[in-house]
């Protein structure tokens, strides 16, 4: 560790609390206040006349089967373009189709937002399929993350103004189109230039092949790279290019690079919460949420760094320089400090790109990166659906410290009562339920072990990582684990899938309960959902929940990694 | 008289023991799926000791060791149960000692044509008449409509001084149980037997028939999303440890999922729920329903009636102030022979001011000639002649009328003091005789002793007072003022509080008030606490949702409280039981895996005997804080009206970061034993 990589993980948190608000008063504006753009009002009406869309307001269900009826059509097309992309254009290497699980997968991965690779992308995937398919996607998948977050804070913030006229909770598609065309759009075209002007490249072109200095021959893989890294990271996507992902020099050429890719992780993520602050009429409910979140980030990346400052204790034995600590499967370009913040950042957002090897990762600093995922990828999380994680938390917090102080819990003036407790529990007990079952049933099952290369601890943390990746819908991958099976690609594609779709469903149906309950107002005994002690409180309460669901396999596997490494041995 | 004797402590102890035993059968203990997974992993450890005995080759763990494990499972239902039950026998206790007394009682029915007959009580109806001679006891609730009594409530009440009932009037209800001590009454009766208040109560206190409050509810959903998490946390560990070459039994995964599930709220969340209504009961509320009790707690906005409630309920003279070349003496010598044939709360305390301050000016002869002249609304004056003498007090202007008529000068300066007086808020009353005007008593609201200390707990607890009164502007002003409260409504009307509480409804506050009249229902129902006088007509206590049967309307302060403790028992109890998983990981995880990973011995922090002491401690542990927690959850966590930020911190501290450092302590406690006692 070294000032200089403190100095990096400090102005990384200071510019990005500082783009908080001008960003995330930008969001409000763009969904809350139809005015405020006069030029493109005319330009969204004819847009919207000739989709046809009339934008009235969706009760809860409406929304929810609209967004799962969206998503279903997007794994479909995305299915088709791969398992037809040797007819399609664009396919300079003339790669053949991809094979039917393969692509079941990867379509399901990238509309779930998770962009699991269980592919190689310069390999197996033509230009098309990267751009048209992939590209779309991510930008679909993150507007589908924004709307669900605009629904639940309607949810929470408005009320039915009478019985008959039912609050409602916005229209799915105006929020997707604005999503795409107002934040999404805007911001990936000046992330691109950024990126160019670093040397990412962006072209058409075949692979090129190259003549080494050691006479031997080599394949450049060429592409439109910028255009797709941008929203890889801007969306929380993850989905690189290219199979190395930012570790890549043409994906992320600089030391600079990396810094705005880390930012661009967190972008979004954050300023949502100074728009959530601004659709409660109360900044303080936004900052709140983001202090837990900068708190929880700044312990996982101090973490991290700390362990991976450490000397690998196996290596000790060799006459190996390790001073810098544990360079294995680091770039040196970004160093321990860079490698670690950056992937600190993609587990806490459901970023997962990675410019590192996860699986070299020191035993308990590859525990942070999966804890970060168990956690409920509410530390940043991905872009909405991270706050809307965020805010199921909020509801049981706010549950049983309503109860400490003897009321009968309420959130911002709205009871919290049995449908919404029962909905909020749901929420957290659907991804042990995916992750855990998915890593017990593969470390039993022979088709399971077969993917394996490290056993004993490790090989646990390899299956662990990949079921938390996809229920989660991170993406990253402990890599290690021969993921493009039979048994994986389809397990895999239905944990991505419930994960996030299960979710989205059960924080809508809260939304649904919420948005037509009464607001009372708050008295002096009323706890308040912002300040020191509730920013505590919620960390305490993801903390502990996680902790506790989680503890014996991460005992099994990363913990006892760890101590095997400290006697030096394997397993 | 019949004589009830309210059980003993121990009585109720002994007999709820029974009751746990007998509720151990799963029909029952479905209703709280917590204690359902207990019996089961009861269920599951008992046949595998069975099958251990009876062929031991198949046996994993030693017999004794799943022999005491099921025994200890076993336990912590019990003991859930046995929780249960004493906050029910307490409850019943209390309930039945008020319900024996009117359902061993005969009573008189009348029929329409007049005739009489002797039926048990029990078989009384609603609309029924009976008659109630001097001694007996009120066999049912009731309305008087005829007859004026005097009533002893002490059984219900504990308040041995009796109290007066009449009909027409807003005093004309009785309750069931207590006894007339003059004069008869012929009273309607108000509820079938068995739709009585008591009766009301007594189905809140019982664990079978009891309904769970929505907040319950909610808990409980919450308690089985955890308990289902650790279903799956537990039953996935054992792939898991196969995997890590690892067998482990079937008997300690149980005890591990037992030990991690919320037992300590899951087993004390009814008894909570029972002691809260028990609790009512104990100060004489009589409780509609659970949630009555529950809203109680969330209370922002209280409606108050001034008289009788903040003020003593009659005006008190707290001065004299003669006019220019009156001697004061004079003036309290008119003032005591005016009143001393006044019987209206003004005149006995005018005449106590002025015997106490001044001393007796009359004497016995004086006394036999006075004539009384009562106080009439048409002439707002009373006073008395004396040998053709008259005096007179009353209204400033009533005086000043008289006075004109007697051709009397008039002193401005009396005028003047007058109108201060009435600024103040007080109650000026002029006094004059034959001769002249001889100056002014000033009367004034005197506020409760003891009433502004509780204002300020309320304010302390969030809740926002308004007072009500017929009182104009200044009056009112004056005694909000000297009483603490924080708002007042002056020349209310009773439509006047049904607006009020309607538009503080409006505005996202939750309403409670007191009232006893008639003209109060109204109010009563819209409020969201509508809290009942047992003194008021059986309207007033059709519309309230809790009755009050000491009549004390400033008990609200005690009701929100107890609403309070309850839900803030449950939050606390809920803390902790999530906190105190973290030490059994630390006891079970590395006993589990000691063979196949013994490097996980690391994390036996509290450095436990042996594998088996340390699940055996965590189980027992987990068993015996039911039995320690039982005082808390019948007693409620103490209430402390500060600020719910204070409120949370303090709790977190206790019941958050106790709950993760006691365990600790006492599985280690427990495993020091089991070793010493050389059980392991």
């Amino acid at each position: 560790m070294d000032i200089n990589g403190w100095l990096q993980i400090c102005l990384l948190f200071t510019l990005l609390l500082a783009l908080t608000k001008p960003l995330g008063l930008y969001l409000y504006k763009v969904y809350e206040t139809p005015q405020s753009f006069k030029i493109l009002t005319s330009f969204e009406k004819r847009l919207f006349k000739l989709l046809s869309i009339e934008g009235e307001g969706q009760d809860w269900k409406s929304y929810a089967s609209s967004l799962i009826l969206f998503n279903i059509l997007g794994i479909m097309v995305l299915f088709l373009i791969q398992t037809n992309q040797e007819l399609l254009p664009l396919n300079p290497q003339n790669l053949a189709a991809v094979p039917w699980d393969l692509a079941l997968n990867t379509a399901v991965s990238f509309v779930t937002h998770t962009n699991w690779q269980a592919y190689s992308g310069e390999t197996s995937l033509s230009q098309f399929t990267q751009m048209v398919g992939l590209t779309w996607q991510n930008f679909c998948a993150a507007g589908t993350g924004l709307a669900v977050f605009l629904a639940l804070a309607r949810g929470f913030s408005h009320q039915s103004l009478t019985i008959i006229q039912r609050g409602t909770l916005g229209n799915f598609w105006v929020d997707l189109i604005k999503s795409i065309l107002y934040v999404l759009l805007p911001l990936s075209v000046i992330f691109s230039l950024f990126l160019v002007s670093q040397g990412v490249i962006q072209n058409f072109s075949p692979t090129l092949t190259f003549t080494t200095l050691e006479g031997t021959q080599q394949s450049l893989a060429m592409g439109p790279v910028a255009s797709q890294e941008a929203i890889k990271l801007l969306g929380t996507n993850g989905g690189g290019f290219f199979n190395a992902n930012s570790a890549h020099p043409f994906e992320n050429p600089t030391p600079l690079s990396n810094f705005f890719q880390m930012l661009a992780l967190v972008l979004i993520p954050a300023a949502l919460t100074y728009t959530y602050g601004k659709m409660t009429n109360d900044t303080k409910q936004g900052w709140s949420l983001l202090a837990a979140m900068v708190a929880m980030a700044l312990m996982g990346a101090a973490f991290i760094y700390y362990y991976e400052s450490q000397p690998n204790p196996l290596l000790n034995h060799l006459s190996v320089l390790q001073e810098g600590g544990n360079l294995e499967g680091k770039e040196t370009r970004f160093g321990i400090a860079g490698s670690s913040l950056f992937a600190n950042l993609a587990t806490d957002t459901s970023g997962g790109s990675s410019n590192a090897m996860y699986d070299s990762f020191t035993p308990l600093g590859g525990m942070i990166l999966l804890i970060n995922m168990l956690l409920g990828e509410v530390v940043f999380g991905g872009v909405g659906v991270g706050l809307f994680g965020m805010l199921m938390f909020v509801v049981l917090s706010i549950f049983i410290a309503g109860l400490m102080v003897g009321r009968i819990p309420e959130y911002l003036g709205k009871k919290i009562e049995g449908k919404e407790v029962r909905f909020a529990v749901l929420y957290i007990a659907l991804y042990p339920f995916l992750i855990l079952l998915g890593t017990a049933w593969s470390v039993l099952a022979p088709f399971g072990l077969s993917s394996l290369q490290n056993p004993g601890a490790h090989g646990l943390s390899e299956i662990l990582y990949a079921y938390t990746s996809a229920a989660q819908n991170n993406g990253s991958a402990f890599a290690g684990l021969n993921a493009n099976t039979l048994w994986y690609n389809l397990t895999l594609a239905l944990v991505m899938f419930l994960g996030r779709f299960g979710s989205i469903f059960l924080g809508l149906a809260i939304a649904g309960t919420m948005v037509n309950k009464k607001i009372v107002q708050a008295s002096a005994g009323t706890f308040p959902s912002h300040g020191i002690l509730f920013v505590c409180l919620l960390i305490g309460i993801i903390l502990i929940v996680s902790a506790l669901t989680y503890f014996p396999v991460l005992m099994l596997g990363p913990f006892t990694e760890h101590l095997y490494s400290m006697q030096g041995k394997m397993s | 008289m019949i004589e009830f004797k309210p059980q003993s402590n121990r009585g109720i102890i002994l007999e709820s023991l029974g009751l746990s035993l007998k509720r151990l059968n799963p029909v029952y203990l479905a209703k709280n799926p917590v204690m359902f997974v207990v019996f089961i992993g009861g269920s599951l450890t008992t046949l595998i000791l069975i099958r251990d005995y009876f062929s031991s080759s198949l046996s994993q763990e030693p017999l004794w060791f799943t022999g005491s494990i099921a025994f200890w499972l076993w336990f912590t239902v019990l003991f859930s149960n046995a929780a249960e039950a004493i906050a029910e026998g307490k409850g019943k206790a209390h309930a039945f000692s008020l319900k024996a007394l009117a359902q061993t009682t005969i009573a008189r029915r009348v029929h329409d044509n007049g005739e009489e007959e002797f039926v048990p009580a029990i078989q009384l109806r609603r609309d029924d008449k009976i008659k109630i001679l001097a001694t007996e006891f009120i066999p049912a609730d009731g309305e008087i409509i005829e007859g004026i009594a005097s009533i002893d409530e002490s059984a219900i009440t504990g308040e041995s001084a009796p109290v007066i009932r009449e009909s027409e009037s807003d005093m004309s209800s009785v309750i069931a149980g207590t006894r007339v001590l003059s004069n008869s009454l012929l009273i309607r009766i108000t509820s079938n037997p068995g739709e009585s208040f008591l009766d009301q109560m007594i189905h809140l206190v019982l664990a079978a028939k009891r309904q769970k409050t929505p907040n319950e509810i909610a808990l409980q959903i919450f308690l089985i999303g955890l308990t289902l998490i650790f279903l799956i946390v537990c039953s996935t560990l054992i792939p898991f440890a196969l995997y890590a070459k690892s067998n482990i039994s079937l008997t300690i995964i149980v005890s591990l999922l037992v030990c991690l599930i919320p037992t300590t709220i899951g087993g004390l969340v009814s008894a909570i729920g029972i002691s809260g209504i028990e609790r009512a009961l104990r100060k004489n509320i009589l409780a509609m329903s659970g949630k009555a009790v529950e809203t109680a707690g969330d209370i922002d906005v209280l409606l108050l009636d001034k008289t009788g409630t903040i003020t003593l309920g009659n005006r008190m003279p707290v001065e004299l102030i003669p006019g220019e070349n009156v001697d004061v003496k004079d003036l309290a010598k008119a003032l005591q022979l005016s009143s001393y044939a006044d019987h209206t709360p003004e005149g006995r305390s005018i005449l106590e001011f002025v015997v106490k301050k001044y001393g007796n000016f009359i004497t016995e002869r004086e006394i036999e000639k006075l004539t009384f002249i009562p106080f009439s609304a048409e002439t707002r004056m009373s006073g008395c002649d004396i040998e053709g003498y008259s005096i007179r007090k009353g209204a400033s202007s009533a005086i000043q009328k008289f006075a004109e008529r007697k051709g009397l000068f008039i002193p401005p300066e009396c005028t003047q003091i007058a109108e201060q007086i009435g600024r103040k808020g007080g109650t000026p009353l002029a006094v004059a005789d034959s001769t002249r005007v001889l100056g002014i008593v000033y009367l004034k609201d005197i506020v409760k002793p003891g009433i502004r200390d509780r204002f300020q707990r309320l304010k302390a607890m969030g809740v926002h007072t308004i007072m009500i009164t017929g009182d104009n502007f200044f009056t009112a002003q004056t005694i909000a003022e000297e009483a603490g409260v924080d708002t007042f409504l002056a020349e209310a009307t009773p439509e006047h509080k049904l607006d009020r509480i309607r538009q503080e409804q409006a505005k996202g506050f939750l309403v409670a008030m007191t009232g006893d009249g008639t003209n109060d229902a109204p109010a009563l129902a819209q409020a969201d606490l509508g809290i009942a006088m047992a003194s008021g007509t059986p309207a007033a206590k059709e519309a309230a949702n809790m009755v009050d049967l000491d009549s004390n309307p400033t008990k609200i302060l005690e009701i929100i409280e107890i609403g309070k403790q309850l839900l803030m028992t449950r939050g606390c109890l809920t803390t902790f039981s999530i906190a105190s998983d973290v030490a059994k990981y630390f006891a079970i995880i590395p006993a589990l895996f000691i063979l196949s990973i013994p490097e996980l011995d690391a994390l036996n922090i509290m450095g436990l005997g042996s594998p088996y002491s340390a699940v055996l401690s965590a189980v027992i542990f987990n068993a015996l804080i039911i039995v320690a927690l039982i005082p808390l959850a019948l007693k409620g966590v103490k209430y402390r009206p500060m600020g719910a930020k204070n409120l949370l911190a303090r709790s977190l501290l206790i019941y958050g970061v106790g709950g993760i450092l006691v365990p600790f302590g006492g599985i280690k406690i427990i495993d020091t034993i089991l070793v010493y006692i050389g059980l392991v």
